[in-house]
């Protein structure tokens, strides 16, 4: 047993667990806007706005340029490749904009699916080749954590125990990787709402998956004090005719991560995967009052549950910059409070916060 | 994903956590009194331990279980009452060792498997029958150069697991005791490195095996350098030692149980867990001594063992101070 070769230093360790925790402090989250190019393409698409480097461009400027006071809600940022070099129209990087504001950066670092052959149609995440060389550039650039999301859909004979090994492994050696630069691995084990499974059934799946990962995160000797979780609620899939509440929500969720996921971690920040604003807000509420032990912070990393509206309101309009900018305020507040569990709905949330933002076996 | 196959009916699943709960209530712990010592002495040892839970009357008791040796599970005190039934009368959880011992894994440094998976169901119905409602199983890990090599942690695990599932199954709760021993000269961090590794491999194996997590009782080492090893560590060093390694290894569940120092209650680190006692010599020894075998020393031997209990539970709640090292200790 070669506990003598230690894969990090105390001080490399100290400072991975330092970012981890000024994440998800005091309620605050992860704003997911790493959006690859073609899946940006899809949100402006829905505005009709064209899928240009400049309209990309703008709409994180508009984001990242809001008030100071967002560094309340939002501890974190993961961007995409192009988004980190990218600048404000006075030429000031954004990643610098951000840091100022005391977020956290973070980057993508996983490079899409490939097919597990033998499998129903099931993948595994590519992106491990120059990973370390990525990373250590990244780290340099600005980042001080990644992002690796693994995919796992339930379905008929899946997930099979090969994707969910598979994924597991890939997510281990990415986060190995990620630390060995100095940043912290934020854990995706994305079990997709694709499907008419009931609540029960994605739990167990979601159990099945994260122990796994956890068996895989020891295995490969990460230091799971200086890492952060990303992963679905246990909701029903999206095509079940029963419906359930956020507290059953929040039940299902909560005993699945306290039966697998180890204290040591120090946040669990869902990803929304699909569900409406309003919804990925309130679940997120339940969940943090639900009476179980809950030994990690659990808060939010999203995408779509925090942008749909501020999209909306943009419309690819310069002119609408204000509007958008309290569009996305307001989300991350509402979400910061329902990461401590004080949520109120007042029920004047707008369309766009109650639209559904599923699509089907998304890719980003 | 055959998840339409659940493991436990809702009754079970009720029962389960009822009965761990039980043994680790606030200031609780479990005396284990299942050495293989004697029979003669395994007995006395047994009348000791139900005259004491007698003689605390009225008395909060101290101890929330008491592990028995098959054999002791089916005798009475000397006025004919069964242990069981002492030990229940007192509010008491009976709780049977079901392992049969060591055998060697072959091509390995003197590693070994635990055995006694054969008709253990059989023998869950019938010990639940005879009042036991929580199990124990020991599987021991050796510190070494090359140990504990990952077929012994794997075939540990596997069978720790298997036996986990039986016990479940016949409404019994499993104390989950995957041991390394302290025979060696290896320092605190490589203790920590391999309970580690240990831990996560034994609740991969409990995941693997569908076991329900709220009704099982993990029993692990504390994390302490070798017997052999030259340098000292303060108790809090220990204490932080341990709780680390809980932390990165065993889901935040609350009724789990086992192993506790005055200073890991103390540990400033968060520890979602009940951390209790489960001692066999620990509580026994002076006990034992204080005994000699012979009956007119029975009242000194118990008061021994209240005072060792008390003391114990004290330090379960963070408020409490001769090396029992056996080598090699099987049993």
């Amino acid at each position: 047993m070669a506990h003598q070769f230690p894969a990090l230093t105390s001080e490399q360790k100290k400072e991975l667990a330092e970012i981890a925790q000024c994440i998800v402090a005091n309620g605050k989250g992860i704003l997911a806007a790493d959006e690859s190019v073609g899946t940006m393409g899809n949100r402006l698409q829905r505005i009709k706005v064209e899928n240009t480097e400049e309209n990309r461009r703008q709409f994180r400027e508009i984001l990242f340029t809001v008030d100071n006071s967002i560094n309340q809600s939002i501890g974190g940022v993961i961007l995409f490749h192009e988004t980190l070099y990218q600048k404000d129209s006075q030429g000031k990087l954004f990643r610098n904009i951000l840091k100022e504001k005391g977020i956290v950066v973070g980057i993508k670092l996983d490079q899409g699916g490939a097919p597990l052959a033998g499998t129903n149609k099931e993948t595994t995440i590519q992106g491990l080749d120059g990973l370390s060389e990525r990373c250590a550039q990244y780290k340099k650039d600005g980042a001080d954590f990644g992002k690796w999301r693994a995919v796992l859909r339930i379905d008929n004979q899946c997930p099979s125990k090969l994707a969910i090994q598979e994924n597991a492994n890939a997510l281990a050696r990415y986060a190995s990787i990620c630390q060995q630069n100095g940043l912290v691995p934020i854990v995706e084990p994305e079990v997709i709402p694709d499907g008419d499974h009931d609540l029960e059934h994605c739990q167990y799946v979601t159990e099945k998956v994260l122990a796994a990962v956890y068996k895989a995160l020891n295995d490969h000797h990460v230091y799971l004090e200086g890492t952060l979780l990303k992963p679905n609620m246990v909701t029903a899939g999206h095509a079940c005719t029963k419906k359930y509440t956020p507290e059953q929500v929040a039940m299902a969720t909560v005993t699945a991560l306290h039966r697998t996921v180890p204290a040591a971690v120090p946040g669990i920040c869902f990803l929304s995967g699909g569900m409406s604003e309003e919804d990925a807000t309130l679940n997120l509420n339940a969940i943090n009052l639900c009476p179980l032990p809950k030994p990690w912070k659990l808060s939010f990393s999203y995408g779509r549950a925090l942008q749909a509206s501020a999209l909306a309101a943009w419309g690819g309009k310069a002119a609408n910059k204000k509007a958008t900018q309290e569009a996305f305020m307001k989300r991350a507040l509402a979400n910061c409070q329902a990461a401590k569990g004080q949520y109120v709905h007042t029920g004047s949330s707008g369309a766009a916060s109650s639209q559904s933002l599923f699509t089907a076996c998304y890719t980003y | 994903m055959p998840y339409r196959y659940p493991a436990r009916t809702p009754e079970q699943r009720k029962e389960l956590p009822d009965i761990a709960h039980r043994i680790v209530a606030p200031g609780k712990g479990i005396l284990a009194a299942d050495d293989p010592l004697a029979p003669r002495t395994r007995r006395r040892t047994g009348a000791s331990t139900a005259s004491c839970a007698d003689r605390r009357r009225p008395r909060q008791p101290r101890l929330g279980g008491v592990i028995l040796f098959h054999e002791t599970l089916y005798q009475k005190t000397d006025d004919g009452r069964p242990f069981p039934q002492v030990i229940k009368s007192k509010g008491g959880v009976v709780d049977i060792k079901v392992d049969k011992g060591v055998g060697p894994l072959a091509g390995t440094n003197g590693k070994t498997t635990t055995q006694g998976l054969d008709g253990l169901s059989e023998r869950g119905a019938q010990d639940k029958k005879g009042g036991a409602d929580f199990a124990k199983w020991r599987c021991v890990l050796k510190f070494g150069e090359h140990t504990p090599s990952a077929l012994a942690i794997m075939e540990s695990a596997n069978v720790l697991a298997r036996y986990a599932s039986i016990c479940q199954q016949n409404g019994i709760v499993p104390i989950v005791e995957p041991e390394v021993l302290p025979d060696g000269d290896h320092d605190l961090k490589g203790c920590q490195y391999v309970t580690e590794k240990v831990l996560a491999a034994v609740y991969k194996a409990l995941s693997d095996r569908h076991i329900y997590l709220e009704g099982t009782l993990p029993k692990p080492n504390m994390v302490t350098p070798g017997q052999a090893c030259t340098h000292k560590y303060s108790h809090e060093e220990t204490a932080m030692a341990t709780v680390t390694a809980l932390r990165r290894t065993v889901p935040p569940l609350e009724e789990e149980a086992s192993i506790n120092l005055n200073a890991i209650n103390k540990c400033p680190l968060l520890k979602p867990w009940a951390l209790t006692f489960s001692y066999g010599r620990a509580l026994q020894a002076s006990a034992l001594k204080a005994w000699g075998g012979k009956k007119e020393n029975l009242k000194a031997a118990q008061e021994e063992y209240i005072k060792r209990a008390l003391a114990n539970s004290l330090a379960c709640r963070g408020s409490a101070s001769q090396s029992l090292f056996i080598s090699n200790h099987a049993y």
